[in-house]
């Protein structure tokens, strides 16, 4: 028997492209100027889970460029380099080509060689860049370096004193000398230092590299006689010493201090005096490669000397940290299970049929006497509570973070300041609020238009936002939270704000009706009309006037409502308010004839029974009904569905105030029925679109009741009279 | 040759189907028992507003929404009756569920190739497009629908187009 490997697929795919997110996610936390060595360690592991994951299903290509990422990777979290703005940029663009590449595999799209090759290229070059200074000097430097041992024995021995220079560059400079032989370091007196090299390169070379950092003129350099067989043991002696101490506590400057001063030669001696006594022996390097030559564990022993213990203690307790932290990781990943949505949707519709059937047997059960039949009363109350806290249950299985939406913005936004030239701090809020998955899939299109806006038209540029007395870097806020039954979203900056007057003045050359005396809220809402910019320049971010119509009615078709505040030079916040979830929604269950249709209550104002004087006929066309002085249209809906109603006459029925993108009319039905909240079902699933009805619904007692789609009803009302709302 | 084995393969194919049997007025017709995914009594549909008049309505089957289509009333066979023995076949349309009102089901059976004879180009209540062709049972015919390609087509304006697509 065979395994088919390619059911395997899906979970790789999965996986890597939430491997590849959570890499993004890192690189982008990450603190170029103290990077924390447990990001670095994350963001080496995502690459190395996704590259083992790549080989495992032969997925070449893609384990290549991992291959080459985590080498460099390797050495920046070992210190041998340190982290910089070009290597997190490659790290972007190498998941970016990682991502196409699963992409590639996953749905067949295409892949850009020379992209592939480029990346594959700056990384390669980066990783073969010469080391650079090892990332914190008082890290210890057992991890710090790890450089190849070079085996210096029979080298020249050289003293350099160095001129007055910060110890930090002295550091720097021992390490850039180690890798050519043996280095130590020696305190002369305040800020001036000793070295002693031992190496197989030229005096030259040493200089050369001196020279990198100061002027070789300042530097006494002598050269000393090599060391003798009796110095070279007692050097060995002192370096089995110090690694016997490493085992507790390397930096335990008083476990030290008895132990070296007992084998006669104090560790924090002068080693010059150490290295006047000891010999040269390092001929064994190798057999304690697996640390640093002891010249080095002593010269970063000397250091510490002069750093405060605390920093130490830092060191120590973030290595304990991160061993604590592994455990609780792997916790994490294990306590969430994978579902494919389908299964979940099955289970969310039997709980409903449940919920239904529950509902039928309560029904049953009232007509019962209350005393004979007590104890069926009284379980039909349990499984009511029980089915709701299991519907409850059900249905929060949907909810998902806003941080799956959250997440992919700090790239955009990063991507999107650098190439506009401005500078942005991007900062979230509320990203652990749960939205239904449906929602979210649907919310992240309007957002991102909304975020790119705030950065290309909002933000200002640096110059100017200095000229106005603010930072250089604008800060724009993505939030969310709940209110009520809501979830609101804001997208908000503390750019320029929107403008008055060139708002007004576009609405006016596109034909909008304006005036003067207009409030600021009627003013911003009309950057929502069609076709509405008031960018100068059409950029490729943004400004061609596509996208606020676009986001205001995706908004609106998922039941949501946008609203603007804004302040000249103050900024800009821009409100999303939503339903929490798709599938549930507040009704009014109405009646026209014999059937019931449920009106969704966010579009409800009031209902009221007009009196004859307010109804007039219009060229006996349609009929308008006036309230507060306002005359809306009468949209008769038995007329629209075609049902025989009870009452003609709107004095008779019901007139139910409706609003929907800024426009009310009145909706004239037979009777109210009664509010409820209903599961919201899709009629496209198995049938088609139907104008005038956005869903249908299941009733308690089982039947089925459609959702008026409100929009469409007064949008259709006009066309009402000679034209079917039914288009084939 | 090739032609030969192509038709032998589809013949093959119609062999192994078994059919399901149904009267709607005094016609007997047949579908692919594969596509039916159960049977039920009629019951209350609710009206889809300005919707063909074979399009009965939506019905809930166990929470989802499906439509209801009366063959009766789109194939003009006879005056609709709905009592007790009105059954709705529901039908399993790739992947999309629909009901069809049938006046009866009478009984499932195998049709061997040579039971099938060609449609001929007449007098059927649709176009023979959605026809497979006619069984013979002894003295009994059935006239085979492929009752896919008839749910998914426009004139039963079942789907959007462009879903149907």
């Amino acid at each position: 028997m065979t395994i088919d490997i390619s059911q395997f697929y899906q979970v790789f795919f999965d996986e890597a492209e939430e491997l590849l997110a959570e890499m993004e996610r890192l690189l982008l936390a990450v603190d170029l100027d103290a990077p924390d060595a447990e990001d670095l360690n994350a963001i080496f592991r995502t690459a190395h889970s996704v590259k083992g994951g790549a080989s495992t299903f032969g997925v070449t290509d893609m384990s290549e460029i991992t291959h080459v990422l985590e080498t460099l990777l390797d050495r920046i979290r070992k210190g041998e380099m340190a982290l910089t703005g070009e290597h997190v940029d490659a790290f972007l663009a190498a998941k970016d080509i990682l991502k196409m590449q699963l992409d590639g595999h996953r749905l067949g799209s295409a892949v850009d060689q020379d992209a592939v090759g480029n990346v594959r290229m700056m990384l390669q070059s980066l990783a073969q860049d010469v080391p650079v200074v090892a990332l914190a000097p008082v890290a210890p430097a057992y991890n710090a370096v790890e450089t190849k041992v070079v085996d210096h024995s029979g080298g020249r021995r050289y003293r350099l004193e160095l001129p007055a220079m910060p110890h930090r560059e002295v550091q720097a400079l021992g390490e850039e000398l180690g890798l050519m032989g043996h280095v130590s370091i020696t305190p002369l007196d305040k800020d001036r230092n000793a070295m002693l090299v031992t190496t197989h390169e030229s005096l030259d070379d040493v200089i050369a590299i001196c020279s990198f950092v100061l002027n070789p003129d300042d530097m006494i350099v002598t050269e000393l006689p090599a060391l003798d067989d009796a110095q070279a043991a007692k050097e060995r002696a002192a370096r089995n010493q110090v690694e016997a101490d490493l085992g507790y506590g390397f930096f335990d400057t008083t476990e030290l201090k008895p132990a070296a001063a007992g084998e006669g030669y104090g560790f924090f001696q002068p080693l010059d005096e150490i290295r006047a006594n000891a010999a040269a022996g390092s001929e064994d390097a190798q057999g304690y490669g697996f640390f640093q030559p002891v010249e080095q564990i002593r010269a970063a022993a000397g250091i510490v000397i002069e750093t405060p213990p605390e920093e130490e203690k830092k060191v120590v307790k973030k290595e304990e940290k991160e061993k604590e932290k592994a455990p609780a990781h792997a916790g994490a990943e294990s306590a969430s299970i994978r579902v494919s949505i389908e299964k979940v949707d099955q289970l969310i519709n039997l709980v409903g049929e449940l919920v239904i059937t529950q509902a039928m047997i309560e029904q049953r059960v009232d007509t019962l006497d209350p005393m004979v039949h007590e104890r069926l009363l009284n379980s039909v109350g349990q499984l009511t509570r029980n089915t709701r806290d299991l519907q409850e249950a059900v249905m929060s299985i949907r909810m998902m973070p806003m941080d799956f939406v959250f997440s992919r913005f700090p790239r955009m936004v990063r991507d999107l300041a650098h190439k506009l030239g401005k500078k942005v701090d991007f900062i979230t809020n509320g990203a652990a609020t749960e939205l239904d998955k449906g929602l979210i899939e649907r919310i992240v299109d309007p957002l991102t238009h909304l975020v790119r806006n705030s950065i290309d038209h909002g933000i200002e540029m640096p110059e100017v936002r200095r000229a106005g007395g603010k930072s250089d870097a604008g800060r724009l806020f993505l939030s969310a939270s709940h209110q009520g039954g809501n979830i609101i979203i804001e997208v908000s900056d503390d750019g320029g704000g929107l403008n008055r007057e060139r708002i007004l003045a576009k609405a006016e050359q596109n034909g909008l009706p304006v005036t003067e005396n207009m409030s600021d809220a009627e003013v911003w809402q009309l950057i929502f009309a069609p076709g509405f910019s008031t960018a100068d320049v059409v950029t490729d971010v943004s400004g061609r006037g596509v996208g606020m119509d676009v986001v205001k009615r995706n908004i609106t078709a998922m039941g949501g409502v946008v609203d603007i505040r804004s302040a000249k030079g103050f900024g800009t916040t821009i409100s999303i308010s939503l339903p929490l979830t798709l599938a549930i929604l507040d009704g009014m269950s109405i009646r026209v004839g014999d059937e019931i249709y449920i009106l969704p209550l966010g579009f409800v104002i009031e209902s009221l029974q007009p009196v004859p004087e307010d109804v007039k006929e219009i060229s006996g066309k349609g009929r308008v009904i006036k309230v507060r002085g306002e005359y809306l249209p009468l949209v008769p809906l038995h007329q629209m569905f075609d049902i025989a109603p009870r009452f003609t006459d709107p004095c008779q029925g019901i007139v139910i105030i409706v609003e929907t993108d800024g426009r009310k009319a009145g909706l004239f039905v037979d009777d109210l029925v009664g509010q409820q909240q209903v599961v919201v079902k899709n009629l496209e699933s198995n049938y088609r679109k139907v104008a005038g009805i956005s869903g249908a619904t299941i009733l308690g007692d089982g039947g089925v009741s459609l959702i008026l789609d409100v929009a469409a009803l007064i949008r259709s009302s006009r066309q009402l009279a000679d034209e079917s709302i039914f288009s084939s | 040759m090739a032609e030969i084995q192509s038709n032998v393969a589809q013949a093959n194919e119609i062999a192994g189907h078994e059919y399901l049997a149904f009267k709607l007025g005094t016609e007997e017709y047949g579908i692919d028992i594969l596509k039916v995914q159960e049977i039920r009594g009629y019951e209350a549909v609710t009206r889809i507003a300005n919707a063909p008049e074979f399009i009965k309505g939506v019905i809930n089957l166990r929470g989802i929404i499906i439509p209801v289509v009366d063959m009766r009333i789109k194939f003009h066979l006879g005056d609709p009756v709905y009592d007790q023995f009105t059954v709705v076949i529901i039908l399993n349309i790739n992947g999309r569920i629909v009901g069809m009102v049938v006046d009866s089901v009478s009984d499932v059976t195998t049709l061997t190739p040579e039971q099938v004879k060609p449609a001929p180009e007449m007098g059927t209540a649709f176009s023979t497009d959605y026809m497979i062709g006619l069984g013979t049972i002894d003295e009994r015919m059935l006239i085979l629908v492929n009752i896919d390609k008839l749910m998914s087509s426009p004139e039963m304006g079942l789907m959007d187009q462009l879903a149907a697509a």
